[in-house]
């Protein structure tokens, strides 16, 4: 009995606590399929459209230009994902395998680096971009993406890395194994799932980065989709039902990789922060 | 692929590190050199450009000119920096009493594990998956004066007076920003103590329930201490984040009201890159990165003492 009134607890209040933590995505869902004549007439934002729509959807995606901001936000994301996480898998392995002296002092750069405000960089990364002409490019943001990420990804990798039994390391190296074998043959099919979880953690970071763009990019062939979808509401001031279908859209990549591999993005967020 | 003999090796790795390193002082620092050489390039040297620049009046274009402390003179008084340090430590003080007790209240109810609580937990999550400025998008229609949610809601239970311009009255625009940040928030800070409470020793627990404590007596005395580490990393980390909010500031009301929502990192960047006063800009930045950073020493220090301890 006390089990059954305790599960009901849980039951109602959980149930509560999504449906109202659920309303701001339910309010966005019903704009985006809702028809202009029916956003200037009821002016609300909790009821269900009364012709569902999926004309915005495809007004966001052609004429707000969503399609080329996508293509760009998944080029930027994609090679930042990838170049950060082989970059920071080379300095995990240094800084978890071998004694040296500048060891702990890089460590601590890298993990201090990620928490810094990023105000603090904007200036000097601004005015280098400009002068290698890296300004206005999606190189420029990747190069960036991946300088900044690899704080991170290098704790992140090093702290899995340094689990791993060093008995198999001096063996290879009996064997005769050069370092960067050892590396590759050995140490990274190790730490695939912890190279998982990190991509997953990355993915929806670089994702949604706004800031970057902001400072980087100008011309709107450049834009990602988060400066995409301030453009659409700079254009489409009060069509609310586009500019919500934008923003579905460019929720839904994030949003369904998360949904996908949510136990890889929680490991991720919790590591090297609780259990150290 | 190399076939080794686990356990044939001694385990004791320092000993055995100690004779590697002899033979192998350069192959380090050929790993490291790559991914040090970028992060120096585009974080690093920054840093230490931006307080270079921050004791200097520039605009950018013209030459620079050194002016000593004179920067950090003004932002003394002015008001509008004033304004928004202010506005981060409502940010503070809003992310700490709210996401934390809430984040724990979230991850004890959902720690009980009855079907279902995955489903429960990943709609929570959700948020976290979404860039703020999709977040400050939808948050603005639920914040709508005429028919947002939350207007609507408290018209509907009669509580009229309840009903607010959120966003355009400067007394409360920046609780209603804090309040759209903690949707993503709170969530991260459940996170954590769902991790932390996995520490929690569940014979502990049972030995307690034996014992007799009521359930506020096994909270407080089990399962909050066990908490503690989790506890102050979800601080440490609410604060960090609270003192770097900026693009759900730029977002939704890009500092105003008249500057009532600005935060530092806002102000910065309107300084610099709008009224293009670098230097100013780099002096806020500073200030920015210096109450920052007894915090980042804070969590370095927490997570090196447990890797001491492991």
């Amino acid at each position: 009995m006390k089990r059954f009134s305790k599960a009901f607890l849980f039951y109602v209040l959980s149930t509560l606590i999504v449906v109202i933590w659920m309303i701001p995505f339910i309010v966005a869902f019903f704009t985006s399929f809702k028809t202009m004549d029916e956003i200037f007439m009821l002016r609300n934002f909790w009821s269900p459209p009364r012709n569902w729509t999926i004309e915005n959807f495809k007004i966001a995606w052609t004429e707000g230009r969503m399609q080329r901001y996508f293509l760009n936000t998944f080029l930027v994301t994609s090679i930042s994902v990838l170049a950060t996480l082989f970059l920071s898998s080379l300095s995990a392995f240094a800084l978890s395998w071998y004694n040296f002296k500048l060891k702990t002092v890089i460590l601590v750069i890298f993990v201090a680096g990620m928490l810094i405000p990023f105000q603090m960089l904007l200036i000097p990364v601004y005015r280098f971009s400009l002068a290698t002409g890296l300004y206005d490019s999606l190189m420029g943001v990747i190069l960036f993406h991946v300088a900044f990420q690899i704080g991170f990804c290098t704790f992140f990798l090093r702290n899995f890395m340094v689990t791993i039994p060093t008995s198999l390391f001096e063996a290879a190296k009996i064997d005769g194994a050069n370092p960067f074998v050892i590396y590759s043959k050995i140490i990274m099919p190790l730490v695939t799932p912890a190279v998982a979880a990190l991509s997953i953690l990355e993915f929806t970071w670089i994702w949604n980065d706004y800031l970057w763009s902001l400072i980087l990019l100008q011309s709107d062939s450049k834009k990602t989709v988060t400066i995409g979808l301030t453009a659409l509401q700079g254009q489409w001031i009060s069509s609310w039902n586009v500019i919500a279908a934008g923003a579905l859209l460019a929720a839904i990549v994030p949003v369904t990789v998360f949904l996908i591999f949510q136990r890889y993005f929680i490991e991720g967020l919790t590591l090297g922060s609780v259990k150290g | 692929m190399i076939n080794f003999p686990v356990g044939a090796c001694p385990q004791d790795s320092t000993l055995w590190r100690k004779r590697y390193v002899k033979r192998d002082r350069l192959t380090p620092y050929l790993f490291v050199a790559a991914p040090l050489c970028m992060y120096s390039i585009w974080v690093i040297f920054p840093i230490l450009q931006t307080i270079a620049v921050s004791f200097t009046k520039w605009d950018g274009m013209t030459k620079m000119k050194f002016v000593g402390l004179e920067n950090f003179k003004r932002l003394v008084s002015d008001n509008y920096f004033g304004l928004s340090l202010l506005n981060n430590i409502k940010w503070m003080v809003g992310f700490v009493v709210l996401s934390i007790p809430v984040g724990l209240i979230f991850a004890m109810l959902m720690d009980q594990k009855f079907p279902g609580h995955k489903v429960y937990k990943s709609l929570i999550y959700l948020p976290m998956a979404l860039s703020f400025v999709v977040i400050g998008q939808i948050w603005s229609w639920v914040l709508e004066p005429t028919g947002g949610v939350i207007n609507t809601f408290f018209r509907f239970i009669g509580l009229e007076q309840f009903a607010k311009p959120w966003l355009s009255d400067p007394k409360i625009v920046t609780y209603s920003l804090i309040m759209a940040a903690l949707w993503r928030q709170i969530p991260y800070a459940m996170i954590l103590f769902l991790a932390g409470l996995k520490n929690v020793s569940k014979e502990l627990v049972e030995a307690a329930i034996v014992d007799g404590a009521t359930p506020a007596q096994r909270f407080w005395y089990v399962i909050l201490p066990a908490l503690k580490p989790a506890m102050v990393i979800a601080i440490t980390v609410n604060i960090i984040d609270s003192l770097r909010a900026f693009d759900i500031v730029f977002v939704m009301t890009r500092g105003g009201p008249y500057y009532s929502s600005s935060v530092m990192a806002n102000y910065m960047y309107v300084q610099a890159f709008h009224n293009y006063r670098m230097g100013y800009g780099a002096s806020i930045a500073v200030v920015q990165f210096g109450i920052t950073l007894g915090f980042i020493i804070m969590y370095l220090l927490n997570v090196l003492k447990r890797e001491e301890r492991e």
